[in-house]
């Protein structure tokens, strides 16, 4: 094929790009350049088993050294893409190196969002497995930490924390942080979650200020309140790495904004992959960009496809679909719970730690799922989403489920 | 032929498989992987490769 495809970012989406790319028999010339030291790594552990100790480094690696020759790709860690010259089809290099391409691989991702709070030392961000390591030593040795932010992550910190024996609180400026992605009363059922681990939760009220210094350091709330504690951590979102297109001239707005074939706006050979990636979604019908570990594996398959395969170009339309192990919960969330008005739960009876709740959109349609720790119902809705459903039908496939029940 | 191996002990139910590859996978009432089908065709590699990828904690693997 005598061309040659560069790849920015060796995580999930640029490690799973090259691998789909492969797979589907592209024969050109792969080169990889990464900012970080390491080879590819795994992120979700780094806030579940790994942060814990109950999975080891060598289950993060994403792809092993065999691998990676098997590939045939060219890997340049510990460098950065600095900027990149679409009329000229060219990367520049932080080190100065230039590189010519055919294809380009936007797989920058994003990076945690920085504190607006400073304090001399303390306050942690988890975002990379460096963050991981150095929270990791310090929850080892605190008695309590003040999580700021209740999402997914800030949850799993604080269950890690629990873990750890940790006196643990979460802040967050909304009064049901879970709400805002599964409607309050599912959300709420997160919220006693924490309660039921002993977690302290201060919804509903944001972070003024944080003073001190590792060891001994205050959270001073909006309404005047003090915590103190040895430890924070910070987890409030992220924001898109896309300060070296820049100067490309390429549409950036909240990520590198992409047509439905998730190539870069105008650009035939220019495509973005997972978190970065800001694409057109054929069926929500606007522009979405979507920070889950399934999205990059997906989306990497579909650029994939679209690069041996310009002839017969696929238009990227996932369902998006998410995990997260909070406590004893595992939780899986499968299209789009957030625009729904309406839901039920289905409860197990056989067991309390087990539910779904179904969600409808405004015209009474299946939109969403979420499931905690009951992966057949997450599996028989989620193959659902990707065409108009009744709510009854999922409802009906779960109710088969429940005990007693045939099937 | 090659050969699909899952390793029910790190298997979470995430289910990416399935919704990859249903031929090949399923998910039992435990919430574990089922290899429907352990032997493939070349002609299916390419499917069962990107089921395998999909997998968030490398569960799955093909052996030649
Ligand atoms: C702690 C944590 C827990 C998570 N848990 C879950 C979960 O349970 N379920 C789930 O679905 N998702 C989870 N996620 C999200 C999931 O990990 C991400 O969706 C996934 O990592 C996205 O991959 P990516 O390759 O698009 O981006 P990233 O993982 O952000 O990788 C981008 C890469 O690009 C590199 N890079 C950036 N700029 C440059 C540059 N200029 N030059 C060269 N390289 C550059 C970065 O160093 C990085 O390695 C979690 C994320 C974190 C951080
Ligand atoms: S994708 Fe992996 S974890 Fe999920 S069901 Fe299949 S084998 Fe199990």
């Amino acid at each position: 094929m005598g061309s040659r495809t560069v790849v920015v970012g060796a995580s999930v989406g640029g490690t799973k790009t090259v691998q789909a790319l492969r797979s589907q028999g592209y024969a050109g010339e792969l080169l990889v350049v990464e900012a970080e030291p390491h080879l590819p790594y795994d992120k979700p552990p780094l806030s579940k088993g790994y942060l814990t100790g109950t999975l080891g480094r060598d289950r993060l690696n994403l792809v092993s050294d065999a691998e990676i020759k098997d590939l045939a790709v060219g890997v340049k860690l510990g460098v950065r893409a600095k900027s990149l010259d679409v009329a000229a089809n060219e990367l520049a290099l932080e080190d100065g190196e230039r590189i010519a391409f055919d294809n380009l691989i936007v797989a920058s991702g994003v990076r945690a969002r920085p504190s607006p709070w400073q304090a001399k030392d303390g306050v942690h961000l988890l975002r990379t497995l460096d963050d991981a390591e150095m929270l990791k030593k310090n929850l080892q040795n605190s008695r309590s930490v003040v999580v700021v932010g209740g999402g997914f992550i800030g949850a799993e910190v604080a269950a890690a924390a629990r873990h750890f024996g940790l006196d643990v609180s979460i802040v967050d400026p909304l009064e049901v942080p879970i709400g805002r992605v599964l409607g309050d009363p599912v959300g709420k059922l997160f919220t006693r979650l924490h309660h039921l681990n002993d977690v302290a939760t201060h919804f509903g009220n944001g972070v003024e200020a944080i003073t001190g210094t590792k060891g001994n350091l205050t959270v001073e709330l909006t309404d005047g309140k003090l915590l103190s504690c040895d430890l924070v951590v910070v987890g409030i979102g992220a924001v898109p790495n896309t300060e070296w297109l820049a100067s490309s001239g390429l549409l950036i707005e909240n990520g590198l904004v992409c047509d439905e074939y998730c190539r870069a706006d105008g650009q035939a050979n220019i495509f973005g992959v997972g978190d970065v990636a800001r694409w057109y979604h054929p069926r929500q019908r606007e522009l979405v960009r979507v920070e889950h570990w399934t999205n990059a594996v997906e989306q990497a398959a579909c650029v994939a496809h679209n690069i041996t395969n310009p002839k017969d170009l696929t238009r990227y339309a996932p369902v998006p679909y998410v995990w997260s192990d909070q406590y004893d919960w595992k939780i899986q969330i499968a299209g789009e719970t957030a625009r729904a008005s309406d839901y039920v739960v289905v409860e197990d009876p056989s067991n309390e730690n087990r539910f779904a709740a179904v969600y409808a959109d405004h015209s009474g349609l299946f939109c969403g799922v979420a499931t905690v720790n009951w992966p057949r119902a997450m599996i028989q809705c989620r193959r659902l989403l990707d065409s108009e459903n009744a709510i009854s039908i999922p409802l009906n496939l779960l109710n088969d489920l429940l005990p007693g029940r045939p099937g | 032929m090659p050969v699909i191996k899952a390793d029910l002990d790190l298997c979470q139910g995430y289910a990416n498989c399935v919704m990859e590859a249903p031929k090949f996978f399923d998910i039992s009432d435990d919430g574990v992987v089922v290899v429907l089908q352990e032997e493939f065709a070349e002609e299916n590699r390419a499917k069962v490769e990107a089921a395998v990828r999909s997998c968030p904690v490398s569960a799955l693997r093909i052996e030649e």
